[in-house]
């Protein structure tokens, strides 16, 4: 017996409310990121991730309070990503009561970024998202880091660069495939593989989850140390227990 | 009333050890300071931290908060979590190494990645030790009431505590090694874990400490 796998339902925030639907039976309001932060808490959840989509700064602030509103409620680690330019950003999270800060494009842009916030607050609360496609490069199979949701390529190499990020401080990476993310075919186990056994650090595997099997491959074939998924939880198709319970049946250690 | 301090040195995230304490202890008066007085006029400390041992005790020093620290760990309950589990230790060899406050006899050193490894696999494991692993109570103790044993807490560091004395161990747990998850000595308690984001395991851990009067 020893550290489990950690599952993280991850939810969609857009100035402030849940988006791309979660539809829970008996919820009052599917849009609040905090009451569906506790039922997913309720669940049996490691931990949660929320991604702020919200495109204009004057929004931002109010990812700070939904993230407030968090720590009141919701007594387990707590990741927020999107728009994290400086360590500003990392800093007012963190107060907020965030525990982890995922950093995706701004890293790429100023990769001393990840230094600096890591040497600030340490390495335990800074992520690097990484978001990959494969790539067609000869034979070999390869990776290249997008960036700006996906939408801009920068020709670094995925895991070149999740050792860089780690050189530089990360704590954990969130490796979300591109190819597969909302496919529902289950992750890229080849990327994710190849990424978990080059780092030292944990890794979260994310893009594609479709069934409770993809999150057991994602640890038992890919190696990750944490498996990330939305709409398998948000639909009411499985919930983070069901997930648990597979897993556990695959002979993977998780906290039931 | 029960006034509750949890020393504010500028680091970590401190809102949700408040958070998760007003939880438990509504009645309580949870205080976040970095004022000796108020340290010393409080019922009950708490010691959380996070990130480096060197800028913590600088940070502790900077704000003078040293004295009134060892002061209350003679007297009230105190509780450290996390780097508050680490400070308390003779040394750490994190930064180049760095003198702890002496409180608890024992070293704190760096996982050694190459040797831990994967149960049935031969992949080194990784670092920090991040997620939620068993506490093993190896000691009977107010703190543990209602806590099952081998109860799962969420972790994250990536150095770990020895207790040189064995009556001072209140817990152990595995991460490719075996160490130092909880110690203590009279009224003071310490844990390696983050009882504040460790869901009902960690509230209900809180809540003893909430309500406990110092003694083993």
């Amino acid at each position: 017996m020893g550290l489990s796998k950690r599952i993280i339902p991850c939810l969609d925030v857009d100035n402030g409310r849940v988006v791309k639907g979660v539809r829970f039976v008996d919820i009052r309001d599917a849009g609040d990121p905090v009451e569906i932060a506790r039922r997913y808490d309720e669940q049996g959840a490691d931990e949660i991730t929320f991604l702020d989509i919200t495109a204009s700064s004057d929004n931002r602030q109010t990812m700070v309070h939904v993230v407030e509103a968090m720590a009141e409620q919701v007594f387990i680690p707590l990741t927020v990503g999107g728009g994290i330019r400086q360590v500003e950003d990392v800093r007012r999270m963190l107060v907020a009561g965030a525990d982890k800060v995922a950093i995706n494009t701004a890293a790429v842009a100023n990769p001393q970024l990840v230094q600096e916030a890591s040497g600030h607050f340490g390495s335990q609360c800074i992520v690097v998202a990484i978001d990959a496609k494969q790539v067609t490069d000869g034979k070999a199979q390869r990776w290249e880091v997008f960036t700006h949701g996906g939408r801009r390529a920068t020709g670094i190499d995925a895991v070149a660069w999740a050792l860089k990020m780690t050189e530089y401080g990360a704590g954990e990476i969130l490796l979300t495939s591109m190819d597969r993310d909302g496919t529902r075919d289950g992750f890229d186990l080849a990327l994710v593989r190849a990424v978990c056994d080059a780092v030292s650090i944990p890794v979260i595997a994310s893009g594609g989850v479709g069934n409770l099997d993809h999150l057991a491959d994602g640890v038992l074939l890919g190696h990750a140390d944490a498996v990330l998924a939305a709409s398998i939880f948000h639909f009411g198709e499985y919930t983070v227990g069901d997930a648990k319970r597979r897993m556990a049946e695959r002979g993977i250690e998780v906290r039931l | 009333m029960n006034t509750i301090a949890v020393i504010d040195y500028g680091m970590g995230n401190l809102r949700s050890v408040c958070k998760a304490l007003e939880h438990v202890a509504p009645r309580a008066r949870v205080m976040l300071t970095s004022d000796s007085d108020a340290l010393v006029r409080a019922d009950r400390v708490v010691f959380p931290g996070q990130g480096a041992i060197g800028g913590c005790i600088a940070e502790l020093d900077r704000l003078s908060l040293r004295a009134a620290i060892l002061q209350v760990m003679d007297t009230k309950p105190f509780l450290g979590i996390c780097l508050g589990l680490q400070a308390l230790f003779d040394r750490s060899e994190e930064g180049g190494g760095t003198d702890g406050l002496g409180v608890l006899p024992g070293r704190v050193s760096l996982f050694p990645r190459e040797q831990m490894r994967e149960p049935g696999d031969n992949r080194a494991l990784k670092v920090p030790h991040m997620g939620w692993n068993q506490v093993c109570q190896v000691a009977a103790h107010p703190l543990w009431r209602g806590i099952a044993q081998g109860a799962r807490f969420y972790f994250v560091h990536s150095y770990y505590a020895e207790a040189a004395n064995r009556g001072q161990v209140m817990a152990v747990t595995e991460y490719g090694i075996r160490f130092t998850s909880a110690a203590g000595r009279e009224n003071i308690f310490a844990v390696q874990f983050h009882p504040e984001k460790s869901q009902q395991a960690g509230l209900r851990l809180l809540e003893n400490f909430v309500s406990w009067d110092g003694s083993a």
